[in-house]
């Protein structure tokens, strides 16, 4: 377990996620997470988060929004937990998804057959 | 407040004093790169357009090579023709000569093949350059400077440091009654809402939508989720998960302002002020919809460290990553990553930023251009190669 505190930032009070800037984050180390209006928390990372990357400040619960800048960035594709690294493996856009109108038009063309 | 930079008899003011040497059609690249070669005070506008393409996408290179000529960087031109292309060559030349700037043409299978129109091409270069080059720069109001805008190889810093920064500038400039243009539309996918709230009318709000909307329905006709095209892989190692989060980040950029209006990919503003510009989100491609615009200098921000710029107009580099601009330093004109590492705050780098676009539109050399990195281009088009 690293001892080294880690800083990332929370864009808005509404977000539920936070970006790291700061190398080294492995599952125990400690991440001090301040807001824009100064707040500090201290949020244990439950694996390793590379640079720039996002950890999880509240349960999210699979479909459910992620929020940074105090907008919408995806839903959750699993179940995520507090201090699990938030990426493309837990989340995903609900926008540009031509894979959801396609498997639409297939159900479509079954439906009809 | 005032920069010092070369009038047009069009009026226009530029921040370089470049012959630019431009072919009409792909074909003529050689030619064209090698008359560039030959003659100093030339810029090669290379591309890959101009034949076997869809009407409406013909129409669209004429148009772009028009905007290009235009731009006011471009002291002269030299227009490349191979002889057979199916952009209008003809239009070209008439249009830009309307500028009043000095026009050459120099025609391949005219002049009998490439060694002779190398020959004619670099005579005209040569003729042109010595027509601009003792046109010396004059003091003019900041109103008369136009920048473009663009992000590239984003990460999860250029939305909190390097976006806000040239925001920052955007915002200044607008204020002083420049004109900025901004675009990368599928970088307002998931943020559109927050453009449509800064539209100067109904019409603008509609324009900004009906522009996401098509782009989105392009990608989407794929029939794939658009992740890896947009964001990137390297996005993606960034820490950039979706579209959404990238957008979100990207138009910061464009400041605070009123939109005046949303201008398709040729399009060019008809009065000052802050725009949005139907444009992809590739480097190359939105380079020269800025210069179309009729940008004279061009703020870039980047995270995972894009270095290239373009061939007729400064690109200064706006680094939001601390790692990346320690890594890149000769590449990258503005330690944006000092606003995350906290060593300054976002007005400091800000008026940094301000201070080095104003030196740079009044001859500074970027790092990129110091170095020629600066001849990648291409003019984005919607319809197959056929």
């Amino acid at each position: 377990m690293s001892s080294k505190v880690v800083k990332a930032l929370k864009n808005n009070e509404m977000d539920n996620v936070a970006t790291v800037f700061g190398t080294g984050v492995e599952m125990g180390s400690k991440v001090e997470v301040s807001d824009p209006k100064g707040e500090r928390i201290v949020v244990t990372a439950l694996e390793s988060i590379p640079y720039g990357h996002k950890i999880a400040l509240s349960p999210i619960a699979k479909g459910s929004q992620v929020t940074k800048y105090g907008e919408e960035i995806g839903i959750a594709s699993a179940d995520i937990t507090v201090g699990e690294h938030v990426h493309v493996h837990n989340i995903e856009s609900i926008r540009g998804r031509g894979d959801w109108d396609m498997e639409k038009q297939e159900e479509e063309r079954g439906i009809g057959r | 407040m005032k920069f010092s930079g070369y009038i047009r008899p069009d009026g226009q003011v530029g921040t370089r004093n470049y012959v630019a040497v431009i072919p009409s059609v792909v074909c003529a690249n050689e030619v064209a790169e090698d008359i560039a070669r030959q003659t100093v005070g030339t810029q090669a506008v290379l591309h890959h357009q101009g034949c076997c393409q869809t009407p409406p996408d013909l129409e669209r290179v004429t148009e772009a090579l028009i905007g290009l000529g235009k731009n006011p960087n471009a002291g002269a031109i030299l227009i490349v023709s191979l002889g057979c292309e199916g952009s209008d060559t003809d239009r070209i030349e008439k249009e830009l000569r309307r500028t009043g700037k000095p026009v050459g043409r120099v025609n391949i299978q005219e002049a009998g093949g490439m060694s002779r129109a190398m020959q004619q091409g670099t005579d005209k270069a040569q003729e042109l350059y010595l027509q601009i080059s003792g046109q010396q720069r004059q003091e003019v109001e900041l109103s008369s400077l136009t920048m473009g805008i663009k992000c590239g190889a984003s990460d999860t810093t250029s939305g909190v440091a390097s976006n806000p920064v040239i925001g920052n500038v955007t915002d200044r400039l607008v204020d002083a009654g420049s004109t900025v243009i901004f675009g990368e539309t599928t970088e307002f996918i998931g943020a559109e809402h927050i453009l449509q709230r800064r539209a100067k009318s109904s019409k603008v709000a509609a324009d900004m939508k009906r522009i996401v909307d098509q782009m989105e329905a392009r990608a989407k006709a794929v029939g794939v989720d658009m992740r890896k095209g947009q964001p990137t892989p390297g996005n993606i190692a960034g820490g950039l998960s979706t579209i959404e989060e990238k957008s979100l980040g990207a138009i910061v950029k464009s400041g605070t302002r009123t939109i005046e209006g949303v201008l398709p990919y040729t399009g060019i503003p008809d009065h000052h002020g802050l725009w949005a510009k139907d444009t992809p989100g590739r480097e190359i491609e939105v380079l020269t919809a800025m210069a179309i615009a009729g940008a004279s200098v061009i703020c870039f921000s980047t995270g995972r460290g894009a270095p290239q710029g373009f061939p007729l107009v400064p690109v200064v580099k706006i680094c939001g990553n601390p790692l990346t601009y320690e890594h890149m330093e000769r590449d990258m004109d503005i330690n944006a990553g000092l606003i995350i590492t906290g060593e300054n705050t976002l007005e400091e780098v800000g008026n940094e930023a301000f201070d080095k676009v104003l030196r740079v539109a009044g001859g500074e050399t970027t790092k990129g251009e110091t170095i020629r990195y600066t001849r990648s281009m291409d003019i984005y088009c919607l319809g197959p190669v056929i």
